[in-house]
C-alpha cells in the first residue's frame, strides 16, 4: 500500500510542477501514468472520472482526488491532493515575492508567449486522448461532436451540454 | 507604476479578509463554480467583498498564468498569502477544494456502485462523451488565435504528436520543446522590434 502511495505522490508532484497552461494540459500524462504504466484503471474508467470531475463544481482538476480515491481510498485522496496542489502552490507563494521585480521585464512576456503553442498542443492532445477513451460507439462520437460544436457556436451553459450527453447516453441508443 | 491608473482606482471601502473569511469565501466559490471558477472569483473578490481592485486582481492573474497549476488554485494561494501569509494561503486553498473534493468522491462512489447497471453505464458513457466534447471545443478555442503563426502551429503540432500519438513522457517533451518555443518567440519578437 505504501509503495502505491509513494508512486502516487511522485506522479502528482511531477504533474503539479509541469502544469503550465492549467490543468487540462497534464491529462495525457496523467492517463499515461495511471492507465498505461501502473494499470490502476482502464482508459474508459479514466474518461469516466474526467467526466465526473467536469460534472462537479469547483476547479477543473477535481479528477485528481478521484484518481487518488480509486487507487488507494482516503489515504490516496490525501496524497494526490497534497502532491498536486502543494508544490505548485509553494511555487506560487515564492513567485509572489519575486513578481514585483520582474513584471516589467521584456523576457517575461517573451517566455509567456513562447509557452502558448505548448499549451495549445497539450490541450489538443488532452482532447484527443479523452475523446479516444470516451467515444467507443458511434453514438458517443456523435455526442462528442454535437457538444463540441454547440460549445463553440452557442452560449449554452456547459452543465446543460453535460446533461444532454448524459440523457442521450441513458436512452441507450447505439450502445450495447 | 502608472499613476493615472492608480488615481482612477479610488480607495473605496477596501476590506482586508480574515483567515476565516478567506476560507469561507473560497468555500463558496468552490460550491458555486460550475464550468469555470475564475470569472466568479473576480466578481467575489473585486465587486462583492472588495478585497482588492480589478487592476490588482488582473496583475495577480498575470502572475498565475505564468506559473504551473490551475489559475484559480494559484489565485487562491496568492490572495491568501497577500492578506494573511501562509496560514491565509492554506485557508483559501483548502476552502476552494474542500467541497468539490467531497462532491466528486461522492459521485465516484455512486459510479463505482452502479457501474454494472446498464442504464447507469450508458448514462456515464454519454456524460463522458459530452465532457470530451467540451474539451474539444476548448482546444479549438485556444488554437484559433494561432491561425496566422506558422512557427507556433508547428510547435503545437510537434507537442501534440509527442504527447497524443507517440505518448512520450511530458517532462522530456517539455524539456525539449519549451526552450525551442521560447527561443522562437524571442526571435520573432526581435524581428518585429527591429522592423
Amino acid at each position: 500500500m505504501s509503495s502505491v502511495l509513494i508512486a502516487l505522490a511522485l506522479i502528482f508532484t511531477q504533474l503539479s510542477l509541469l502544469a503550465f497552461g492549467g490543468g487540462n494540459t497534464i491529462l495525457p500524462e496523467m492517463q499515461r501514468q495511471v492507465v498505461e504504466i501502473h494499470h490502476w484503471m482502464t482508459a474508459q474508467q479514466f474518461g469516466a472520472m474526467f467526466a465526473l470531475a467536469q460534472a462537479a463544481p469547483g476547479p477543473n482538476m477535481m479528477i485528481v482526488p478521484l484518481v487518488g480515491w480509486h487507487v488507494a481510498s482516503w489515504p490516496g485522496v490525501l496524497v494526490t491532493t497534497l502532491a498536486k496542489f502543494g508544490p505548485s502552490s509553494l511555487l506560487a507563494g515564492i513567485a509572489m515575492g519575486l513578481w514585483e521585480r520582474f513584471k516589467d521585464r521584456p523576457w517575461r512576456r517573451i517566455v509567456q508567449a513562447g509557452l502558448v503553442p505548448m499549451t495549445v498542443g497539450l490541450v489538443t492532445a488532452s482532447a484527443a486522448v479523452i475523446t479516444q477513451a470516451s467515444a467507443h460507439e458511434w453514438i458517443l462520437a456523435a455526442i462528442v461532436a454535437a457538444c463540441a460544436s454547440a460549445a463553440l457556436t452557442t452560449r449554452l451553459h456547459p452543465l446543460l451540454l453535460l446533461a444532454f450527453g448524459a440523457l442521450v447516453g441513458l436512452s441507450g441508443i447505439g450502445q450495447i | 507604476m502608472s499613476t493615472p491608473a492608480s488615481l482612477a482606482d479610488p480607495e473605496i471601502a477596501r476590506t482586508e479578509p480574515t483567515v476565516a473569511q478567506l476560507f469561507s469565501g473560497f468555500l463558496y466559490l468552490g460550491l458555486i463554480g460550475f464550468g469555470g471558477v475564475l470569472p466568479m472569483a473576480r466578481t467575489m473578490v473585486v465587486d462583492q467583498r472588495r478585497w482588492m481592485s480589478g487592476k490588482e486582481f488582473t496583475e495577480l492573474l498575470g502572475l498565475c498564468q505564468f506559473l504551473p497549476g490551475g489559475n484559480i488554485i494559484n489565485i487562491s494561494v496568492a490572495i491568501g498569502l497577500k492578506f494573511r501569509g501562509p496560514v491565509g494561503a492554506l485557508a483559501a486553498l483548502l476552502g476552494l477544494i474542500a467541497a468539490p473534493t467531497v462532491i466528486v468522491i461522492g459521485l465516484g462512489i455512486l459510479y463505482d456502485h452502479y457501474q454494472d447497471d446498464p442504464h447507469i453505464r450508458h448514462l456515464f458513457a454519454g456524460l463522458a462523451a459530452a465532457a470530451a466534447g467540451l474539451l474539444v471545443s476548448m482546444a479549438v478555442k485556444i488554437a484559433l488565435p494561432l491561425r496566422r503563426k506558422p512557427v507556433a502551429i508547428a510547435i503545437a503540432l510537434l507537442c501534440f504528436l509527442a504527447i497524443a500519438i507517440l505518448r512520450l513522457p511530458l517532462l522530456a517533451t517539455m524539456l525539449v520543446l519549451a526552450p525551442i518555443s521560447v527561443l522562437a518567440s524571442w526571435k520573432l519578437d526581435k524581428g518585429e522590434n527591429t522592423r
